[in-house]
């Protein structure tokens, strides 16, 4: 399936090709109307944005030329977060990471789940026999562990002046994803003693796989088939995801068909090659898992210009891996003074959280940021905290080729005087 | 009076509850895989070798088959192409990982020989994975691994030999030990730096 294609296309294509074949067939011409017009009602059934609403996701080096020409496509799309109101994202906009591979063309009646390894009694399961089972439907992020990286493939983009919230922040998303806890189909299978991690798999044509201590996986992950009240995506995993809220986005697999419960980590190639993070002193760390708390101006953010002085609202989005979002406080003088912004519900555990605070501008330049602590306390480090933590310095941050892992650090937008927001990470 | 008309609506309701009230059976939903079903779907190999199968090859076995079916994408000398990455490497890929431009490769990176052998196994040739049999996996991983010299052309891998191979990069990781990695996390270390 090429999923460029849309339904609604498909629709007109397949349409014609059947007005032809009536023609063909029918010894009376039918009038030319009936021949080209759309079945209205047809069009109606699933639904469409307004043609003139035009906002989507872009490639990040994911250059569609090449993809055509049938070389692997690098890296993923991004989600176009400066569009978007609310706390949830359009299933259509859903950032996509998935190492240049298609979604594989999955028959949910077909697909079967695996549960085996270290278990008492391993069982499958078809889509159909998941869905009798209880259900939760829980509001959460998933973000890769690259999302805002300074370094890395996507890094000149990302800190460009013009840098728009989506270049800088665009691979993150949240849903409200339903499903059966994985802790209920382990506990089916009896998780015998020794057992300390689970493999997950998916149906793609790489097989990604990937190691998660068995902690997660008793505690609050997912087997998800319900993506914002219908079926997951087929670029998100139809028919089956694992969500374990809160951590890197590798983590939560796609197209899900097995999960073998095991006693070590079993070294996938994400999990030693690609995700580790190395620093400076040469040693790379590995199994990160946790993402920390993270937030950005999406109104007025980047590329975006104000029409005139005058009252506005500053909106934005926070999120963390460590819980629920307890505080956001923004700045409009670059971090001087700051001011507590409303929080919008539903403020959801290891979810996006929209906040807003008012704010006047006078005309002359400001910068605005945004600063949120989650439940556990944690609080958004500036750049040189993260780059402590790196044990480097802001410069390595800015130079480094390599991409840094959970960058989460404060990220100001400057107003010009012309009313113009740019990028001021650095 | 009004007592025991309570006592009635709760002991009505405690009855017509209790068919739900019960910790249900969820046995039947789902069914007992074969193990052939399990067989075919378990790809995995972990790093201390479960899960390799039989099977054997050796680097001079490999060469043609990765000039047939990898080359075209990594290179003849699984130097890196326009499409696929470079697989070789060794010290001076180690070296740069202290540098702005860090070089992850196979060779250079990889903390284990195993893993080299999964992922040839699930993943590649890109878009036409499954196609190999065992040993010719385990011939190409030789391959791989003779070009960066940390096997010689006619050293046999097979399950017992790959997960001994001693990856030039195995200790570039923290924490050292995988063991760690969940009582790190429980203490809420961050990229290495623990509270
Ligand atoms: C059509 C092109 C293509 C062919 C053919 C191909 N590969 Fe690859 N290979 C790739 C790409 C692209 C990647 C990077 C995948 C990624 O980053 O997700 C890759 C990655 C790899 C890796 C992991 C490298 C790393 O550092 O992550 C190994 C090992 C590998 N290939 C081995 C092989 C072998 C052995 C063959 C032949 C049987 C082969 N490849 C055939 C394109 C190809």
């Amino acid at each position: 399936m090429n999923p460029k294609q849309s339904d609604r296309r498909n629709f007109l294509k397949n349409g014609a090709a059947l007005a032809g074949l009536a023609v063909g067939a029918a010894t009376t011409a039918l009038p030319a109307a009936a021949e080209t017009a759309p079945d209205i009602d047809e069009l109606h059934k699933y639904g469409e944005r307004s043609p003139l609403v035009k906002s989507v996701r872009i490639g990040s080096i994911n250059n569609p030329e090449r993809h055509l020409k049938d070389e692997p496509v690098a890296f993923g799309l991004k989600s176009p977060l400066q569009d978007q109101v609310g706390m949830i994202t359009p299933s259509s906009l859903h950032f996509i990471v998935s190492h240049g591979y298609e979604p594989p063309d999955l028959d949910p009646r077909e697909h079967r789940f695996l549960i085996h390894g270290m278990v008492d009694r391993p069982l499958i399961f078809t889509v159909d026999d998941l869905k009798r089972l209880p259900s939760v439907s829980r509001f959460h992020f998933i973000e890769c562990h690259g999302n805002s990286s300074p370094g890395g493939p996507g890094g000149p983009e990302r800190k460009a002046v013009i840098a728009t919230a989506q270049d800088t922040h665009g691979f993150t998303s949240c849903s409200l994803w339903t499903g059966v806890p994985l802790s209920l189909l382990l506990k089916e299978a009896g998780v015998q003693k020794g057992a300390t991690w689970i493999l997950a798999e998916g149906a793609d044509a790489s097989k990604h796989s990937k190691s998660i201590p068995i902690g997660k996986a008793l505690d609050d992950a997912i087997v998800a088939y319900g993506m914002n009240g219908e079926p997951i995506r087929p670029e998100q995993g139809f028919p089956l995801r694992l969500v374990t809220p809160g951590w890197q986005g590798i983590n939560n697999v796609k197209w899900l068909r097995r999960i073998e419960v095991v006693d070590e980590p079993y070294m996938a190639m994400m999990e030693t090659s690609r995700y580790p993070s190395v620093k400076l002193d040469g040693k790379s760390r590995w199994f990160e898992f946790e993402l920390g708390p993270k937030s950005v101006i999406t109104r007025p953010s980047g590329g975006q210009r104000l029409a005139a002085r005058g009252y506005y609202e500053i909106s934005g989005l926070a999120w963390s891996g460590g819980g629920a979002i307890r505080r956001v406080e923004v700045s409009a003088d670059g971090g001087r003074t700051w001011k507590d912004a409303q929080l919008h519900d539903p403020v959801a555990k290891k979810a996006h959280t929209r906040f807003s605070a008012p704010w006047t501008w006078d005309g002359e330049e400001a910068v605005l940021q945004s600063r949120c602590t989650d439940d556990q306390g944690t609080v958004q480090p500036t750049v040189a905290e993260v780059a402590k933590l790196w044990g480097a310095d802001v410069d390595y941050l800015k130079k480094t080729s390599a991409i840094v892992g959970d960058f989460n650090a404060i990220q100001p937008w400057k107003v010009n005087r012309d009313g113009s927001v740019q990028n001021a990470l650095f | 009076m009004r007592f025991s008309k309570l006592l009635a609506v709760g002991i009505a309701l405690l009855a017509s509850r209790a068919a739900l009230a019960q910790t249900p059976s969820y046995k039947g939903v789902g069914r007992t895989p074969t193990q052939e079903e399990i067989q075919t779907m378990d790809i995995s190999a972990g790093p201390d070798g479960k899960g390799l199968p039989a099977g054997q090859g050796t680097a001079k076995e490999g060469a043609p088959l990765f000039a047939a079916k990898c080359a075209v994408c990594h290179g003849a000398n699984a130097e890196g192409a326009k499409i696929g990455p470079r697989l070789t490497g060794g010290q001076a890929e180690i070296d740069s990982l202290k540098t702005l431009q860090p070089v992850r490769t196979v060779g250079g990176y990889w903390p284990y020989a195993t893993s080299v052998w999964d992922y040839i196994n699930r993943a590649m040739p890109r878009n036409q994975a499954g196609t190999l049999s065992p040993s010719e996996v385990y011939a190409l991983t030789a391959f791989i691994l003779a070009k960066s010299n940390i096997i010689k052309e006619d050293d046999v891998m097979d399950a017992k030999t790959l997960p001994k191979v001693q990856m030039p990069n195995r200790n570039g990781f923290v924490p050292p030990r995988y063991q760690d990695v969940v009582d790190e996390h429980k203490r809420g270390c961050k990229q290495g730096v623990c509270p």
